[in-house]
């Protein structure tokens, strides 16, 4: 019997969106995992070299170097580390909200500004809205390596070397626990060295070959690896987010066959009763 | 017993080494570096080359480094260790490379309709049949 037959091949379809959010949801839930680990890598490199700037800013006060200066405000940079895939709940949404936010800002103070996307998402966003964009890396993978990201900083970085742009930001999402990312926005450039005190006596690196060399290589190298944390910080936010959309996705498509099961057999019931109340009238007519 | 110092080795993707040490050789810029405890505080540049950190108990170890920075204190010596090797015309060729993708990107706004309106649409369609089963269900009771 025919009834409700277009309500079967719907459930069948729903129960295959299922499927593959579920599955989605499992892939996301093993990535961030892996995306965890690479985020607590990469932590020792930037503390290390956090630990040698203070030593620099303790021992050396006298030589300053130019990522360490403030200086008047005419332009400003952002880098903006998105996702390069969608279907991540508001992830990328709420990122942008956030940088347009602080880009307003600069914008009110007639700063201008330039933009550096990290993530197809990014790129695609500022495609959309407009904006001065002047390097871009997409495509990184899973397990992005520093490599694909120098060329991207090192744009900015000239920029900043040649005065270009005064103050450069990173904008990413932060991971704060699985249901919880958080959208930041942070100065690398200048960098803002803690003043921390607790050295007894002054002392000094000596340098091989040149302070200034040495320190640009290193300040270099600081706001690169601050920049890759930043993007496999993003990595484990996005899997995360995804987990947990496609985890809702998933319920909702069990809610929706529940109901759709519960339409098909009251169809069902309603069909029987009436066959039966033909049958016997049918009867009683005879 | 003898003396030792803390060594770390650490790239910006991971913590290669971290332990006590007799002695280690590294490559500098300048020349090649024996550091023993107590050393001077120096900051350099290492080539790409061979790091060798000679443990406690005598055994050695090697790691490979494609270039990176060396910082010496007296009780502790990290290397912070490059991934790649790194020159000054490659990373210029790299962000040559950033900005030519910006470029492209802005010139061909029609090109490759974007995987990411065309997600919109679809999570669009969807709704919509979401609310036309709701629909029809209500009509059907």
């Amino acid at each position: 019997m025919a009834v409700g037959k277009e309500i079967r091949t719907k459930v069948k379809s729903v129960q295959n969106t299922q499927k593959i959010t579920r599955a989605m949801e499992m892939v996301a839930a093993s990535k961030m995992r892996k995306a965890q680990d690479r985020m607590a890598a990469s932590r020792p490199y930037a503390d290390k070299i956090r630990n040698v700037i203070k030593h620099l800013a303790h021992a050396h006060p006298e030589y300053q170097h130019s990522y360490l200066q403030e200086r008047d405000v005419k332009r400003v940079g952002f880098i903006v580390v998105s996702s390069d895939r969608g279907l991540c709940g508001g992830l990328n949404a709420n990122l942008f909200r956030t940088c347009i936010g602080s880009l307003k800002e600069w914008d009110t103070k007639s700063v201008e500004i330039d933009i550096c996307t990290i993530g197809g998402k990014a790129a695609g966003f500022f495609k959309r809205v407009g904006g001065n964009v002047v390097a871009e890396a997409s495509q990184l993978g899973d397990a992005p390596a520093i490599n694909d990201l120098i060329g991207t900083v090192k744009v900015m970085l000239d920029a900043f070397d040649s005065g270009k742009i005064d103050r450069l930001y990173v904008v990413y999402n932060e991971f704060v626990s699985t249901m919880v990312q958080d959208p930041q926005v942070e100065q690398l450039l200048p960098i803002q060295a803690d003043s921390e005190e607790g050295y007894a006596h002054q002392w000094d690196y000596l340098y091989e070959p040149e302070a200034k060399e040495v320190l640009t290589d290193l300040l270099t190298r600081y706001v690169e690896s601050l920049v890759y944390q930043a993007v496999v910080e993003n990595i484990a936010s996005e899997q995360s987010a995804r987990m947990v959309a496609m985890k809702a996705a998933s319920d909702n498509a069990g809610d929706l066959i529940d109901e759709l099961n519960l339409a098909y057999n009251k169809a069902r019931q309603a069909a029987i009763t009436q066959e039966i109340s033909e049958i016997v009238s049918g009867a009683a007519a005879v | 017993m003898a003396m030792t110092m803390h060594v770390d080795v650490v790239s910006a993707e991971e913590a290669i080494f971290s332990g006590p040490a007799k002695m280690l050789f590294a490559p500098g810029v300048m020349g090649d570096l024996g550091i023993m405890p107590r050393h001077a505080p120096l900051l350099t540049r290492i080539k790409p080359g061979e790091v060798r950190i000679l443990t406690p108990d005598d055994e050695e170890q090697f790691y490979y480094v494609s270039g990176g920075m060396l910082e010496i204190q007296p009780e502790a010596v990290t290397i912070l260790a490059d991934t790649a090797i790194r020159a000054k015309d490659i990373d210029e060729a790299a962000a040559l490379e950033a900005k030519e993708r910006a470029e492209k990107a802005l010139a061909d706004r029609s090109g490759e309709i974007d995987y990411a309106t065309t997600e919109a649409e679809l999570a669009e369609a969807l709704a919509q049949l979401q609310a036309i089963q709701r629909l029809k269900k209500k009509l059907g009771r």
